[in-house]
């Protein structure tokens, strides 16, 4: 009937997509995140969870301010290392995921230049640097391990990633997911560990960096990004502070 | 009859400084222990957890969302007081001289209930009390710290004596200001005519 109509329609089909996602995200967060954030049981607690959601996102740019790029994490000896490393994700030992090495591929999206998938050996084939240091959960116990792979910063060089661009997000295939800020992603102890005490933590690549608390070093990694859009994460997009520093 | 002399004549004992930031204060203490609580119950360190009735936040991320929120109301109370009261004098005036055997004499006296409680002044053990209090809330802050940023700050978690002592330092610290305030409330609720100068500031009229 009225074609041109049509048309422009078509034309602006995928910003509407977008916008709609993004109202999706916002109705999770403050349906989702934002009523379990204050713990209360009244009915009309909308301000406290707002006010304890705004705090957070403050926090995270007070953390982002005070992180120091050069400061490195300690480091320990063999002699410290944990035994046994405790276990730890949303869900229990039994249910990680089995992935087979000759198959893997690593996947790239986003703002990177060459997104061709990437195979353990070619992984193996970078520069490897090992590190022997604390990881601090969010639920407050630490303890001490060793990870060794290929430096984050050396692998985003690689692949031509925008080094400007805001955020690195992780897709995980045990259903994680993740993000971190690109400063953060740069740091020289943030590594891709390949080697690490036992495949159920993270076979056969997760991430690995000291500067920040152990539910920010995603495991099982199937699909790295680069991105200005928030990616939010598994246990931010319930509530937990994103940027999480150490 | 004191009434004829008014109101007026009744001595300001807390000035209205102190009276806002020892409220704004009590606020914040009250999230932090009780957010503190649940954060604790994620991970005991010792062999016992906090009643979940007790606490603050409803779960993990709420009594953090509270704690890392409550933080800077404490901390920037705690530093608007502390330039107070050196600065006004209000220290110098109210907990000086400290005297260890004074403080021992007057909780003994106090114990068999014969502490006289002059208003506007304090004795030598309220004075060792609130200095007291006041290093364990500094301390509190400065081990908070310390397991917050154990990389950024690692120079102050090592002087905490590394991250998993700085969470037990927290902890005492926690427990000295719960035990203060076992005290301080105990005390305040139960000597006739000390709550109400805390809001208005003035003295009872003598009888």
């Amino acid at each position: 009937m009225k074609p041109p109509r049509l048309v422009s329609l078509r034309g602006v089909r995928p910003q509407i997509a977008r916008i709609e996602r993004r109202l999706f995200l916002k109705q999770g967060l403050s349906l989702g995140a934002l009523s379990l954030l204050s713990g209360c049981t009244l009915k009309d607690d909308d301000a406290v969870d707002r006010l304890l959601f705004a705090m957070s996102r403050f926090n995270d740019r007070v953390q982002a301010a005070l992180f120091d790029p050069a400061q490195l994490a300690p480091t320990y000896s063999e002699a410290d290392v944990t035994t046994p490393f405790p276990f730890n994700a949303y869900y229990e030992e039994k249910d990680i995921p089995r992935i087979d090495g000759e198959d893997y591929r690593l996947r790239l999206s986003g703002l990177v230049a060459d997104k061709r998938p990437w195979s353990l050996s070619e992984l193996r084939a970078l520069p490897q640097s090992s590190q022997i240091t604390r990881l601090v959960c969010v639920e407050g116990w630490s303890a001490i391990g060793k990870w060794r792979g290929v430096a984050l910063r050396h692998f985003l060089e690689r692949i031509g990633a925008d080094l400007t661009a805001r955020y690195v997000g992780f897709k995980c295939a045990d259903k994680y997911y993740s993000s971190i800020d690109m400063p953060s992603a740069l740091h020289p102890q943030t590594l891709l560990a390949l080697d690490f005490t036992d495949a159920k933590y993270g076979y056969p690549l997760r991430l690995r960096l000291p500067t920040k608390l152990g539910f920010k070093n995603s495991k099982f990694i199937g699909e790295i990004f680069v991105t200005n859009d928030y990616p939010g994460g598994y246990w931010e997009d319930k509530g937990y502070n994103w940027f999480s520093g150490s | 009859m004191v009434a004829a002399s008014g109101a007026d004549a009744r001595k300001t004992i807390h000035p209205l400084f102190i009276r806002v930031t020892h409220w704004v204060n009590a606020f914040a203490i009250f999230v932090m222990v009780l957010s503190g609580w649940r954060i604790y119950n994620a991970s005991p360190p010792f062999g016992f957890e906090f009643p979940a009735g007790f606490t603050l936040g409803g779960w993990l991320a709420g009594a953090l969302a509270w704690h890392f929120a409550a933080m800077w109301l404490l901390a920037l109370n705690g530093f608007a007081y502390l330039a107070y009261g050196l600065v006004s004098g209000h220290f110098r005036r109210s907990f000086l001289p400290i005297s260890l055997r004074g403080a021992l004499h007057d909780v003994l006296v106090a114990c068999r209930g014969q502490l006289d409680h002059a208003p506007g002044r304090y004795n030598a053990a309220q004075r060792l009390l609130y200095i007291g209090v006041i290093l364990a809330v500094i301390i509190a802050i400065l081990s908070g710290l310390a397991i917050w940023k154990p990389v950024q700050l690692q120079a102050l978690t090592a002087l905490m004596g590394g991250y998993e002592t700085a969470r037990r330092v927290h902890f005492f610290a926690m427990a000295a200001i719960v035990a203060f305030l076992i005290v301080h409330i105990g005390l305040a609720v139960s000597v006739k005519g000390m709550l109400a100068p805390m809001f208005t500031g003035r003295a009872e009229a003598p009888r």
